[in-house]
């Protein structure tokens, strides 16, 4: 099987391995160095991560599932989780996820025919003093208005 | 005004110099209450955390000493100290700003932390999305492996620590301990049964004791200026310190507040220090501990903010998250959304909580669209009783404390929403 990952994530798996006493507890820091590779984790990289660390594939998926910052479908080029929990929703976060919606021709869930942009709501980012708050890719955006979404999409290429 | 407190953190907050290892030695006194604690013997900081009175800061306001005082002296298996930095109950926002302004005070407090309970690893176990202030941790823990404050024989005086930060991945139920535990284990996020308490048997199996950030953070400042006058800066009997309160929803001022434990209440925190309600509208509801705190009315507000004056009116301070929600927003929605958060977050092992969270934001989602039923309200109430307390991990209680109290309390609102076929605002 030709593997997919690169050398950078094998290297790094060997340097966190001497910091846990067991090799499955690298299971979620290799998932997320995978999709900081790939952007989504399809199933010949959890199989490979199977591999590497010696467990079964079922075991991958099963852990791989239960948490949602997993992409297990593909996304854009741009992910855009907008936070609707208390604090961002009482600020406005359902009027900024609408705009969005509209301004990128796509509902919640969906990404963009040209694989630009996937849209999604989130849960509690952790940001409620400076709500609404949104995810785009790694990076934390807040005190969202539908005229921030529009120039946060401008700024992109 | 209230008498303002000495304050810890917040003023070392929004600076970009204050994450540096020289900024916190020259301004913090950095790592000299590390010298001083690898100087006393384990049981005289476990003592002196005691005096502290200092309470849990994630949510369940355990003392802190006490719990450290649960960690056998003697094991076969290596021990643990595990930092929550979860940070995961809505409306919490607080462990961000030490985690990304401070961090050498959380790795200072973790190494004192490993020395007292006899622990040679710590982890800090983060929410997946700070990416951020993963990084930011990092780099303040590779400064402090470069100054020998981290690694083998610290400072010369041989206790070894060695701390690692290990992200999360988007699951609420994370920032239940032993839920922590196992995904620290590499495995789903699954709370486990309790006894065994992880103290006793924890990470991979070990004696292992997990604290919030903001806790942890306190303990360089206890060992340094001593546990009574820590204790002294709370004004009740049993919690000291200072804490930082999130205010955020429809206040003015949203953000960060940080006073002597027991020093203000609620009203205060609100009007005085968050500047009082968006857009000068009426108050309607306060959620005073994160989004599980079952709910408050304005006339139930000038109740001091701490663990025990809370609990003892039926909610919780849980992580110092006050919510404000104006007459501008309806609760109903407002209901139905916490409701499907939790249906979302539940991990599914016990029924209760899995069949439970989801059938109540059925029943508050056809309400909300006029859909409901007379008998709803009291069908609410029975899932909400049959949820709570028949759960393995407190996430149960969290979905079910919300929905009984905001019925209750606001049940013309929901009654209005029944008998009209539609939201009044709409």
């Amino acid at each position: 099987m030709a593997k997919i990952l690169s050398q950078k994530f094998y290297d790094e798996m060997t340097r966190l391995e001497p910091r846990y006493p067991t090799r499955v507890a690298l299971l979620i820091p290799a998932l997320h160095a995978a999709q900081d590779e790939v952007r989504w984790l399809p199933p010949e990289v959890l199989d490979e991560i199977a591999a590497y660390i010696g467990i079964h594939p079922a075991q991958v998926r099963e852990v791989a599932s239960f948490y949602t910052m997993f992409n297990l479908e593909p996304v854009g080029k741009y992910h855009l989780k907008v936070c609707t929990n208390v604090a961002c929703c009482l600020r406005g976060a359902y009027q900024v996820v609408e705009h969005t919606e509209k301004k990128l021709g796509i509902k919640v869930g969906e990404t963009t025919p040209d694989k630009r942009f996937t849209l999604h709501e989130e849960e509690c980012l952790g940001a409620c003093g400076t709500a609404p708050a949104m995810m785009l890719n790694d990076d934390y955006h807040e005190n969202l208005t539908p005229e921030r979404i529009d120039s946060i999409l401008a700024g992109l290429e | 005004m209230q008498q303002q407190t000495e304050t810890l953190f917040i003023q070392h907050f929004g600076k970009e110099e204050s994450r540096s290892l020289a900024y916190f030695r020259e301004k913090m006194a950095g790592y000299s209450a590390l010298r001083k604690a690898l100087g006393m013997s384990q049981d005289d900081i476990i003592n002196e955390m005691k005096r502290a009175n200092l309470r849990g800061r994630g949510g369940a306001g355990f003392p802190a000493g006490v719990k450290w005082g649960f960690i056998p002296k003697q094991s076969a298996k290596p021990k643990y100290l595990v930092c929550n930095a979860d940070e995961s109950e809505p409306g919490t926002f607080k462990d961000r700003d030490i985690m990304r302004y401070i961090p050498h005070l959380l790795i200072e407090g973790m190494v004192i932390g490993g020395y007292a309970i006899g622990a040679k690893v710590g982890y800090i176990y983060i929410r997946g999305e700070y990416t951020r202030e993963a990084k930011l941790l990092n780099q303040a823990i590779s400064e402090a492996y470069d100054a020998g404050l981290l690694g083998k024989n610290i400072l010369g005086l041989g206790h070894d620590f060695d701390l690692t930060v290990h992200r999360g991945a988007g699951a609420y139920i994370c920032g239940e301990e032993t839920a922590l535990l196992s995904s620290l284990e590499g495995k789903r996020g699954e709370p486990r049964v309790k006894p065994p308490f992880p103290a006793q048997a924890g990470a991979f199996g070990g004696p292992t004791i997990v604290n919030n950030v903001e806790t942890l953070a306190a303990v360089p400042f206890i060992i340094n200026r001593g546990g009574d006058w820590f204790a002294g800066l709370g004004k009740l009997e049993r919690s000291g310190g200072t804490r930082l309160f999130g205010v955020s929803g429809h206040v003015k001022k949203p953000g960060l507040y940080e006073i002597g434990a027991g020093s203000a209440t609620l009203r205060q925190i609100i009007y005085d220090f968050a500047g009082g309600i968006l857009h000068d509208k009426k108050l309607k509801a306060v959620i005073p501990g994160g989004s599980s705190a079952p709910v408050l009315t304005p006339e139930e507000i000038d109740v001091i903010a701490d663990v025990d004056t809370l609990a003892k009116i039926g909610t919780m301070l849980g992580s110092a998250s006050i919510v404000v929600v104006s007459e501008e927003y309806c609760v109903v929605r407002l209901l139905t959304r916490i409701s499907k958060f939790y249906a979302h977050e539940s991990c599914g092992q016990c029924t209760p909580c899995r069949e439970g969270t989801r059938w109540m934001t059925d029943v508050l989602y056809r309400i909300e669209h006029g859909h409901g039923r007379e008998e709803d309200l009291a069908l609410l109430l029975d899932l909400s009783n049959n949820i709570a307390g028949r759960t393995l991990c407190p996430l149960g209680d969290a979905a079910a404390g919300p929905v009984a109290s905001f019925v209750k309390k606001f049940q013309a609102d929901f009654e209005a929403h029944i008998r009209g076929g539609k939201c009044p605002s709409a």
